[in-house]
């Protein structure tokens, strides 16, 4: 009798059919449409997930890659639109010839973050009116809750989000590129994912937001990465970007 | 009431949106609107206000040894209740064993095993819909040790848990090619009673064995036999919510709209002998 986690692992080349009753399925010349459908499946899906990807390295390599990962990562959830999170940017980081490559791994992670915010919980995005009101005192204990949808990284060492922009964008693609350091936000305030360049002090302020800090202690953690900050120039600009969804007063001694 | 519909490809969304034609309506996939929010359920809500809606899923595995996923069920539920489509749909396969998840409608023997199996499955599937689902009879590539009628089977389904068939006449005429019998003498064996919907959709032969081995592909417009198939079940059975599937080679969506409309005047002709069938409401 064959159970069915036994026909996944032929489909997938993982083991030769070794009862008569795989066999008999396996040899069939039809048994190859559904190995042939299941792998299209796979690379179709991460095709679409990763599409700054495929465009930096081309379609015949990146579904020859895709081929390889889908074999040894198969799919785990039904909805599709998650497949290659989080294994396939490391995946692509550890293939041969992709090793001159350093950035495609923090390319493809941008194309996670895309993704996670163009699906995520719709929510209002902060109205800098609501902050206006609060004295200064008042402001450095609010609690700055990060709209479902931002999503930011930091790249210390190459120049990724210019990348990955200009893959996803198909523009400006031939320009000169600066390799520098580079920080990208993604949010979607209303209904298309937008994104803009992010300094590493404001990855600082807003990892500190995001993990429960105050106002004045992710101000702190911006100051410690870049003393020069001007933080009311990072707070309009993140307001007017609608990454956050809502304030609220930090009480003394709340655990968070 | 349903007549004929189209599948809804991303890129003919704001087209979709915008048609007018008697009886139309669209049909998606499920598993791409399973999000907790953005604008692929802003979208899905706006063509809600315009079209009827059929939610087709393409990944619960109600023929699975594995138990349904009991979070994707949920998930499904709560897009059911969003967008309260006129028609929800499963086929008879499977797709997820031993924690992986493969997307293909996979094979099984039909056995009596199987059959209850599939009842409590079908079963469960509409307690947390709150509604009946239609399931799709599959493609057939291979040659299994069956000990069920096919038609048989699925009449059995119906009956113990009130399940109706979406009968895909593409699959039933490339199943016949492949295992060798008579399409239209298969579907003249469907009690007319059973189904509730139909779908129709193109295929391609295989690249190594030709016309031995037809495959459902889905991106070629729908084959004159298939047609054949269409046109003399509904003269049999009168009409019924008709869908024509595209999903690779997919073109501009007025071409899409001039085959809808060939289905539509077979729909037309069937209605002169029968009343149009209304879609289970939801």
């Amino acid at each position: 009798m064959t159970t069915q986690a036994q026909l996944v692992r032929v489909l997938l080349g993982a083991v030769a059919p070794d009862s008569t009753a795989l066999r008999a399925l396996a040899d069939q010349p039809a048994f190859a449409v559904y190995r042939n459908t299941v792998i299209k499946g796979c690379v179709d899906a991460l095709e679409a997930n990763f599409p700054a990807v495929a465009r930096l390295v081309g379609q015949q390599w990146f579904r020859d890659a895709a081929r390889t990962f889908a074999l040894e990562y198969p799919p785990t959830d039904a909805c599709l639109l998650r497949y290659g999170d989080p294994d396939f940017p490391a995946f692509l980081a550890g293939i041969p010839t992709a090793a001159q490559l350093e950035y495609l791994e923090g390319v493809a992670q941008l194309d996670v973050l895309w993704r996670a915010s163009h699906t995520a919980t719709d929510a209002p995005a902060l109205d800098a009116a609501v902050l206006a009101q609060f004295s200064p005192e008042q402001l450095a204990a609010q609690v700055l809750q990060p709209h479902p949808s931002a999503r930011w990284a930091w790249f210390a060492h190459q120049p990724v989000p210019t990348l990955w922009s200009r893959s996803r964008t198909r523009e400006n693609e031939g320009e000169e590129l600066a390799w520098q350091a580079e920080g990208l936000l993604l949010v979607r305030p209303t209904s298309a994912v937008r994104w803009q360049p992010l300094s590493q002090a404001r990855c600082a302020f807003l990892d500190a937001c995001a993990g429960g800090e105050t106002v004045a202690a992710a101000a702190t953690a911006a100051l410690q990465t870049d003393p020069e900050t001007d933080l009311a120039a990072l707070l309009g600009e993140l307001l007017l970007a609608g990454t956050f969804t809502s304030a609220s007063a930090h009480l003394p001694g709340e655990f968070r | 009431m349903l007549a004929a519909g189209l599948g809804l490809k991303p890129e003919h969304f704001e087209e979709a949106l915008q048609a007018r034609a008697p009886g139309l309506w669209f049909e998606v996939h499920a598993e791409n609107y399973l999000v907790a929010g953005g604008p692929r359920l802003a979208w899905m809500d706006a063509m809600r206000e315009q079209h009827p809606l059929s939610l087709h899923g393409v990944s619960l595995s109600l023929a699975g040894e594995d138990p349904l996923d009991a979070a994707h069920l949920k998930a499904l539920a709560g897009l059911v209740r969003r967008l309260e489509p006129s028609l929800v749909s499963e086929h008879l396969a499977w797709s997820r064993a031993g924690g992986h998840y493969l997307p293909d409608l996979l094979p099984f023997e039909r056995t009596t095993v199987t059959l209850h199996r599939l009842c409590d499955r079908i079963e469960q599937t509409q307690e947390a819909l709150g509604r009946p689902i239609a399931v799709e009879n599959p493609s057939h590539y291979l040659a299994l040790a069956h000990e069920w009628d096919e038609i048989d089977f699925i009449v059995e389904l119906a009956e113990r848990t009130g399940c109706t068939l979406l009968l895909d006449l593409n699959n039933v005429y490339l199943s016949a090619n492949n295992l060798g019998y008579d399409a239209a003498a298969w579907i003249d064996r469907v009690p007319a009673d059973l189904v509730s919907q139909l779908h129709l959709a193109g295929h391609s032969s295989d690249p190594t064995l030709g016309a031995a081995l037809l495959i459902d592909s889905h991106d070629a417009p729908v084959a004159p036999a298939v047609w054949q198939l269409f046109e003399h079940f509904v003269q049999r059975a009168g009409p019924r919510p008709s869908l024509i599937e595209r999903d690779g080679n997919v073109p501009a969506f007025a071409e899409l709209m001039a085959e809808r409309e060939l289905a539509q005047t077979v729909l037309e002709a069937g209605t002169q002998r029968l009343p149009l069938i209304e879609a289970t409401a939801a």
